[in-house]
């Protein structure tokens, strides 16, 4: 048995391979279907192989449930996802990334009128960005209660040093050339604000929100394992892993994956319309 | 070091942020428990202090705050209780003994190390294998891309149970989840790195009559270091936090995430916030070690430093 399972696991890996192999080396590689049609033939590969030996093999599900079983639970725990979901991302991931934002916008803008302090923060944030800030989670959890302020707590954390340095280096990036000019034109702190330091720290700006998206998931969740409400992502992960029930928690991560991608390809929208004069946009 | 001093006006400022917050944050327990001392504190029941907010009890009890700072279990622990903690936990107690900080330290760092060894080479392979392999490229690459979006960490205690369900416990669980962080950053890192020469360089070697392992071992590889060392200290950082979180949900006896869990679980904050600038210490530490080694390296090798 065990050896029918790796035969037809390599099999199918030879397959598939194969077929990407072709693939990439037609002419029509560099087209857009090509180019889309690779990774997923290389996703479903991985996807039967895991299939083929979980079954073949008859690994119990305890240690790792095959697609299909995962796929049956996503799609019957629905409202239940979907509860933790909303508790999740859009209560706690959601509102802390908005409000850490926020701050560090605003954060940002102040210290930019004064270089001194300019010169201060780019490394202290820059080194606060690279710490565990994830172990502050059950500080938060303690203060404000387990519900998802405490969540919001903590993602608002995590995402404001990220946002923070790219802002400041962002408004610091125009040349004397280009300030010169506003100065010519009679501007004040306020139109050269507007008219020009934003919009060129608008690619920075993007880069930070970005980078944050997956934090403030992350924060979000790891905060439930210190003590949630029944519901949310964090603690329905912990519960089923005690309880074995480990379709669930592969259900929960498909929903995490597709919240993430989701969340990181809603700012990367918004950043190509928004700066769609940048050189890294032009197509 | 013309940044010097505007680096520690922003700390001082920090600093006294945290220290005036502190009163507030800890006024109703102080004044519980000068209640229970015998001393006169203005509403005089705590139903009734519950009502004022921390700011607001502090004006009606001004001969309180000096106490705010030295409280026992404090909602916010003042820096210099803190500072005091891990003092006693990381040179005054011996490093064989389990509160020694420097011992929890060692189980979480050997985790991290272990897994980013794991996750920068297999990184590296993976990365030379995308350059240098088409059909990997276009199959690889969006997935190493993509699952960057993803909460990865939510993975740590599956992956945990997982290993320990096949008898797998200790350090490697801790270091596979770590490995994986570290992984994809190096990945990405590592491919555009490899591919940073440019078209005039690739020629010139073709007319040198270069075979393509002196072009990798000649000019690609030196010219992916600084991407390299880029990628190397955002995976340490990654790594750690990765150790740390996966101490979390398996209620492990030892390491910064344990010791986390015991001061909150059994209601010593300091435990608590010790354990994190521990863990804030030890990620500057990696970092600036790599940051000098990059310095050291790329200097040896005539690069200028990014």
């Amino acid at each position: 048995m065990t050896g029918v399972a790796i035969i037809s696991a390599m099999a199918v890996w030879g397959a598939g391979w194969f077929v990407n192999v072709r693939l990439s080396k037609t002419v029509a590689a560099d087209t857009r279907l090509v180019r889309f049609l690779v990774p997923i033939i290389f996703g479903l590969t991985i996807l039967i192989i895991w299939e083929l030996l979980v079954r073949l093999l008859g690994i119990s599900a305890v240690i790792l449930p095959p697609p299909t079983v995962i796929a049956e639970r996503f799609a019957s725990e629905g409202p239940r996802l979907w509860a933790d979901f909303e508790q999740t991302v859009i209560k706690g991931a959601m509102t802390g990334y908005i409000c850490g934002g926020l701050a560090a916008f605003a954060v940002a803008l102040l210290a930019d009128r004064s270089p001194f302090l300019t010169r201060g923060i780019l490394p202290v944030g820059g080194f606060m960005a690279a710490l565990p800030i994830v172990g502050t989670a059950p500080i938060f959890v303690k203060w404000l209660g387990s519900d998802w302020q405490s969540k919001a707590a903590v993602v608002g954390v995590m995402v404001f040093f990220p946002i923070l340095v790219n802002t400041v280096a962002g408004l610091r990036d125009t040349t004397s050339m280009q300030r010169d000019l506003m100065r010519t034109y009679g501007a004040g702190y306020w139109s050269t604000l507007f008219k020009l330091r934003l919009p060129a720290a608008m690619p920075f700006i993007f880069n930070g929100l970005k980078i944050a998206t997956t934090l403030a998931l992350i924060g979000a969740i790891v905060a439930e394992f210190f003590g949630s409400p029944t519901v949310g992502m964090g603690f329905r992960i912990s519960t089923s892993v005690g309880q074995l029930a480990l379709d669930m928690v592969w259900a929960e991560i498909v929903v995490a994956a597709i919240a993430g991608s989701a969340f990181y390809g809603l700012i990367a929208w918004i950043e190509g319309r928004m700066t769609f004069w940048h050189p890294s946009q032009r197509k | 070091m013309k940044s010097a001093l505007p680096v520690l006006t922003v700390i001082a400022a920090i600093l006294l942020i945290w220290i005036v917050a502190v009163v507030p944050m800890n006024i109703h327990l102080t004044a519980d428990q000068a209640q229970r001392d015998g001393l006169a504190v203005t509403p005089e029941t705590p139903v009734e202090r519950q009502a004022y907010s921390g700011l607001g009890l502090t004006f009606r009890n001004p001969g309180l705050i000096a106490q705010t700072f030295v409280q026992e279990r404090p909602r916010l622990p003042s820096p210099h209780q803190v500072g005091a903690e891990l003092w006693k936990t990381v040179v005054d107690t011996r490093i064989t003994s389990k509160r020694s900080l420097v011992y929890h330290g060692w189980v979480t760092l050997s985790a991290t190390l272990l897994g980013f060894a794991i996750g920068t080479g297999l990184g590296i392979l993976l990365a030379v294998g995308i350059v240098y392999n088409r059909a990997m490229d276009m199959s690889v690459m969006p997935w190493a891309i993509a699952s960057q979006t993803i909460p990865i960490l939510a993975l740590a205690p599956m992956i945990i149970v997982m290993l320990g369900a096949i008898g797998i416990q200790g350090l490697f669980p801790k270091a596979i989840i770590s490995a994986y962080l570290s992984f994809f950053p190096v990945v990405v890192g590592m491919v555009k790195g490899l591919r940073s020469p440019d078209m005039m360089q690739l020629d010139l070697l073709r007319t040198y009559y270069a075979s393509p392992s002196q072009g990798f071992w000649k000019l690609r590889l030196p010219a992916s270091v600084p991407y390299l060392f880029a990628s190397l200290k955002i995976g340490i950082s990654a790594s750690l936090v990765g150790a740390i979180v996966a101490e979390l949900p398996t209620g492990a006896r030892a390491g910064f995430g344990a010791r986390m869990l015991v001061g909150d679980q059994y209601g010593q904050p300091l435990v608590t916030w010790a354990a994190l600038f521990a863990a804030a210490i030890t990620a500057a530490a990696l970092v600036g070690f790599f940051g000098l080694v990059e310095r050291l390296t790329l200097r040896r090798m005539g690069m200028q430093t990014a």
